[in-house]
């Protein structure tokens, strides 16, 4: 098991690192990603990518799911998006890459 | 009602006690005189209140937490309703049997504290010989599996030795490093002339956390806090008051920090007596520094009053005698010579050894 690199590949299998966790917050109805001394408050697409990120996964994968609930945006553009996002969670040391 | 604010994190001290005496301890100057240490009974319905209020984060600290010896009930309590739970520690005194049940019973992280990157210098500051158990305790912490936060607490006798401390943390695979300048209020207030840092000591240190921050991103976070006394402004001190964070001391007072109750003139509440989100929402105390019809000039028509609030009003008590006074931090401030007058003290003070308030039961004991 390694840190996620900030460039990230479409074959990674992305999960999250053990200090982090994934809390549902049922009074906003969105998730929170908990981790030491710090909490992110997720909008629903983060929130939906996260729960993704459980290292069974690929980066490839979670953008496919992306598009499919989000049929109006462009694939590059969910692709870019899932990416910068991996990205910004492993520049948190958030990610390691299960493959 | 006042409902507007959610507080994200209970900040539990369990207790005062510690087998250690660092000379910046952040716990009150009169920890002698304070009354006993709630049950634990009531700290499990803090927590279910504290839970049901909204906070997500616990952190398990004191004094010294391991010292209470229902942690194992408090760990188990708080995991069970899915709160991030965070020991803060100085290590003393823990066996790996007694992490492993920690660890078994849901606890999510670890701080420990360090005093310093060498041995001798760290048990001096400590007080005690601890610093060969610490990293005993650091490998354990790791082993388990558990992400591990270093906290060393800088001033000027270990400021130089930041290059060493982030090694110590590389060497210990730390998750992350803070790098916390003394913040000086409670004992560091008292031995603040033997803890300021000079500027150069400061922009070394800063400079030095810099490039470590950058090199290991990703794999440590290294967090340098300055301390308010070279800062342009204040600190968003507990991210404002009443707004995110909940203290609960170890008598069971609730406080929006963990000195408010020694700020003269305010009421806080007990949660023997009350319901947490009472405390929270309506005690007096609580109520006082919330939003922004309190604030003093100039803060009241300053751009940065939704970002700093006003700074820390322990600080602003302290040095000014005023609890609703602007932080004198801030250069804005009218009282801002007091803190030109420490930054100036301590560049007379500069290489010449100043001896240590050290915190102890009895009051202060110089050695």
């Amino acid at each position: 098991m390694r840190p996620l690199s900030p460039m990230i590949a479409s074959t990674a299998k992305p999960r999250l690192s053990p200090k982090a966790r994934l809390r549902f917050d049922r009074r906003t109805g969105r998730y929170l990603l908990l981790y030491p001394e710090r909490g992110l408050d997720l909008n629903a697409t983060a929130g939906e990518i996260t729960r993704l990120c459980t290292g069974e996964h690929r980066m490839e994968d979670i953008v496919r799911h992306l598009a499919g609930t989000c049929p109006a945006v462009s694939p590059a553009d969910i692709q870019r998006a899932v990416s910068e996002f991996l990205a910004a969670l492993a520049a948190r040391g958030l990610l390691q890459d299960h493959r | 009602m006042n409902t507007r604010y959610r507080p994200y994190t209970l900040i539990a001290e369990l207790t005062y006690r510690c087998p250690l005496r660092c000379p910046y301890c952040s716990n009150p100057v009169d920890i002698a005189r304070r009354g006993n240490e709630i049950v634990t009974a009531t700290w499990l319905r803090v927590l279910r209140e504290a839970e049901a209020l909204g906070v997500v984060q616990v952190h398990l600290t004191g004094g010294e937490p391991l010292l209470r010896d229902d942690l194992e009930r408090l760990i188990e309590g708080a995991r069970h309703l899915d709160l991030y739970t965070n020991l803060i520690t100085s290590g003393l005194p823990l066996t790996r049997e007694r992490l492993s049940r920690f660890h078994a019973l849901g606890l999510d992280s670890v701080q420990l504290s360090f005093q310093s990157s060498r041995a001798s210098e760290s048990d001096r500051l400590a007080g005690a010989p601890s610093f060969r158990h610490k990293l005993e305790v650091a490998c354990w912490v790791k082993s388990l599996g558990l992400p591990l936060t270093l906290n060393v607490v800088l001033h000027r006798d270990n400021i130089a030795e930041i290059a060493e401390i982030i090694e110590l943390a590389e060497a210990c695979a730390a998750d992350r490093l803070e790098l916390a300048n003394a913040q000086y209020v409670g004992w560091a207030f008292q031995n603040r002339s033997a803890l300021l840092p000079t500027r150069e000591q400061l922009e070394q240190a800063r400079a030095t956390a810099e490039a470590a921050r950058v090199r290991l991103r990703g794999t440590m976070e290294v967090v340098f806090v300055t301390p308010d006394y070279y800062s342009a402004y204040p600190k968003s001190c507990m991210d404002g008051w009443g707004r995110r964070f909940i203290v609960v001391n170890p008598e069971g007072t609730a406080l929006p920090c963990h000195l408010a109750h020694t700020l003269p003139g305010l009421r806080f509440a007990n949660v023997t007596d009350c319901h947490l989100a009472d405390l929270w929402h309506h005690s007096p105390g609580f109520n006082q520094f919330r939003g922004e019809e309190w604030l003093p000039d100039p803060c009241r028509t300053c751009s940065r009053r939704s970002m700093d609030f006003g700074g820390c009003r322990c600080q602003a008590f302290l040095l000014t005698g005023k609890v609703g006074a602007t932080d004198p931090a801030c250069t804005l401030s009218p009282d801002h010579d007091l803190i030109e007058a420490a930054r100036q003290h301590a560049t007379d003070l500069a290489g010449r050894p100043v001896l240590f308030a050290y915190r102890s039961g009895l009051g202060f004991s110089h050695v």
